[in-house]
């Protein structure tokens, strides 16, 4: 694997304030080595969510806006509409996704907005704390759940949900930070079926949250590996 | 200027175009759905003009949001409970100095109330969202007003940098009237993110909303703050009729001003002493002006279709400035008559 930091980092933000550990940092590395590949960091629009994914307003040297919780989305695809030539990426949490803006998620695919969308699911709300997300494992233990109370008894599945009501030829795909370079491939592809003018796209990742899920890196992992056994991982709409 | 017959609705959208709105993102609501359907009978027209039809309000003021990053002026139309709902994202617009007009069409409160006409949305349009109210409100009272005000409202977003609205009602949008379509020059828009400096300087703009110390946020907001009042002085307006020799002096704004104008024209023909002060804008407020003008008034006379959000601001303006009687005449959520007003005037003069 690469271990480089990619040019289109911006150097004065680094180490960003991700926890040590945090998943988020390295779908963010594949998004970096991405921009880099494709050569876009100067055309392309991050627009971010509120969740932890704020932090990286100004982790890349790329135009950036630090949105509103659920509304990246939106944000996004008002910028694609006005803009084309514009590689326009939305990056948000599994709460910001699939719970306040879901409705939002699903009309962006419904209407083939031509835009990117990442959403990295960690199983909880993590900037608040570690509460529930849609996507808590059932009987997870999380800040809102004790005892692995209150869960729903099945989570939310956001690619498979977005397979069946997404219009068009869209691109959706979860990886996982356990595979980084599978990930980062299906990020690439996203954005490439995004500059072919083909519509939506949609990448989820299976991330890791230490910190809220009290767990060192081996256990951080083990679960992880729970995740992606309920979480199937693979594309699932594309060429 | 030739005068043509218009609703005060085809009036706002005529005033957008002229202005140069190319992009328009909204969810339909009685009395302002004529907007969102007459901007994509045009834009079904006119290739050029973005329309996207969204799923909620707040998808709509974000989307917009976007298009005015990119560059477009993109403006939003809504009432009632659709403008609870869209005060999320205009909270945003106004943190973030975001151009962005938009076009309030009062109904009447709490909920979903009725679907007409109410002046109960001034408190959740001059200060909605959970910030200090840092915006432009407009309140026209006819016609030709509202074609001027929406034209002048994206001028004014783009000039300064704050959310702009333009605070009507269902009758004022409704109504048949003449009006002059002037077709002024517009302020050209530019992209604010993604743009030529973005090329040329080689670095990258980052937008923050989020700020992590309490001094970070203050100086920000001081520096809105300042911004905002410097601007003020420039962008202020209200309107004086019949004050000067005025021993009862009513204070009304939009559609209830024009009821007021009518029923102190009645009153000046029974020789009563009555005049008017009518803010076009209600933020920023003309406090130095209605300070001045209440000097040597005997009584003040408020009238609102509402129970005190304007009569709060006036209160506000004037305190300490006047030993005047102050009396108020309100119908919350119900139209008002001149003969109201008349009544009114005739029992407190
Ligand atoms: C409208 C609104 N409601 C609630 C919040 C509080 N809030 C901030 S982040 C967050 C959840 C973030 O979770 P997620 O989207 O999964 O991102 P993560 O932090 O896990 O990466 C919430 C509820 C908010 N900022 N705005
Ligand atoms: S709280 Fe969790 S998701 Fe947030 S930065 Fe820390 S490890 Fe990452
Ligand atoms: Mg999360």
């Amino acid at each position: 694997m690469n271990t480089a930091m990619p040019k289109c980092f911006k150097k004065e933000s680094k180490p960003s304030k991700f926890c040590p550990g945090c998943g988020h940092s390295i779908v963010l590395k594949m998004l970096g080595q991405v921009i880099d590949d494709l050569n876009i960091q100067k055309k392309s629009f991050f627009s971010i969510d509120i969740g932890c994914s704020l932090l990286a307003w100004d982790f890349f040297d790329v135009d950036t806006i630090q949105t509103h919780h659920g509304r990246t989305v939106p944000v996004a695809w008002g910028f694609k509409r006005a803009n084309n030539k514009a590689v326009v990426i939305a990056y948000t949490g599994d709460g910001g996704g699939y719970a306040i803006g879901l409705q939002n998620l699903i009309y962006a695919s419904l209407r083939q907005e031509n835009i990117t969308v990442i959403a990295v699911n960690n199983t909880v709300y993590a900037m608040t704390g570690g509460q529930a997300a849609p996507t808590t494992m059932p009987h997870e233990i999380t800040d809102s759940t004790p005892n692995g109370d209150f869960t729903l008894e099945r989570p939310f599945f956001g690619p498979e949900t977005l397979s069946l009501v997404a219009e068009g030829t869209p691109y959706i795909a979860r990886g996982s930070i356990s595979n980084p370079l599978i990930l980062k491939n299906y990020i690439k592809k996203a954005i490439l079926h995004q500059q072919e003018g083909k519509g939506f796209s949609f990448v989820e990742a299976l991330s890791i949250c230490p910190t809220n899920w009290k767990t060192d890196a081996k256990k951080s992992f083990e679960f992880l590996k729970e995740m992606e056994k309920t979480y199937k991982l693979g594309e699932l709409k594309g060429d | 200027m030739k005068k043509v017959l218009a609703t005060g609705n085809d009036a706002v959208l005529k005033a957008a175009l002229d202005a140069g709105a190319g992009m328009f993102c909204g969810y339909p609501i009685t009395p302002s759905t004529e907007i969102l359907a007459g901007w994509a009978k045009a834009a079904d027209k006119n290739k050029n003009l973005i329309f996207i039809q969204t799923e909620d309000e707040a998808a709509a003021g974000f989307g917009a949001i976007g298009g005015i990053l990119a560059g477009k002026k993109a403006w939003v139309a809504t009432a009632g409970v659709g403008n609870v709902i869209m005060q999320d994202p205009l909270s945003l617009a106004e943190g973030m100095r975001i151009p962005i007009v938009v076009y309030i069409a009062q109904r009447g409160g709490p909920s979903t109330g009725t679907v007409i006409f109410s002046q109960q949305e001034v408190v959740l349009t001059r200060k909605g969202g959970n910030g200090e109210g840092l915006r432009i409100v407009y309140s026209p009272g006819n016609i030709q007003e509202l074609y001027d005000y929406v034209f002048k409202a994206f001028d004014i977003a783009w000039k300064y940098y704050f959310p702009v609205f333009i605070l009507s009602d269902g009758y004022l949008g409704k109504t048949l009237g003449e009006v002059a379509f002037h077709q002024g020059k517009a302020m050209p828009s530019h992209p604010i993110m993604l743009n030529e400096h973005r090329a040329a300087a080689g670095h990258s703009l980052n937008l923050r909303n989020c700020y992590s110390l309490e001094e970070e946020l203050g100086e920000v907001l001081k520096k809105q703050i300042s911004d905002y009042e410097k601007m003020s002085e420039k962008v202020v307006e209200h309107e004086e009729f019949y004050v000067k020799d005025a021993d009862l002096l009513i204070f009304a704004h939009g559609s209830v001003s024009q009821a007021a104008k009518a029923a102190i024209i009645e009153a000046r023909a029974k020789g009563l002493r009555v005049g008017l002060f009518r803010p076009l804008t209600l933020s920023p407020f003309p406090i130095k002006e209605s300070r001045k003008v209440v000097r040597g008034i005997k009584k003040i006379l408020v009238v609102e279709a509402s129970l005190g959000q304007f009569s709060d601001i006036i209160k506000s303006a004037i305190f300490g400035g006047t030993d005047a009687k102050y009396f108020e005449f309100f119908k919350p959520a119900e139209g008002i008559t001149p003969e109201e007003i008349l009544e009114k005037i005739e029992e407190y003069l």
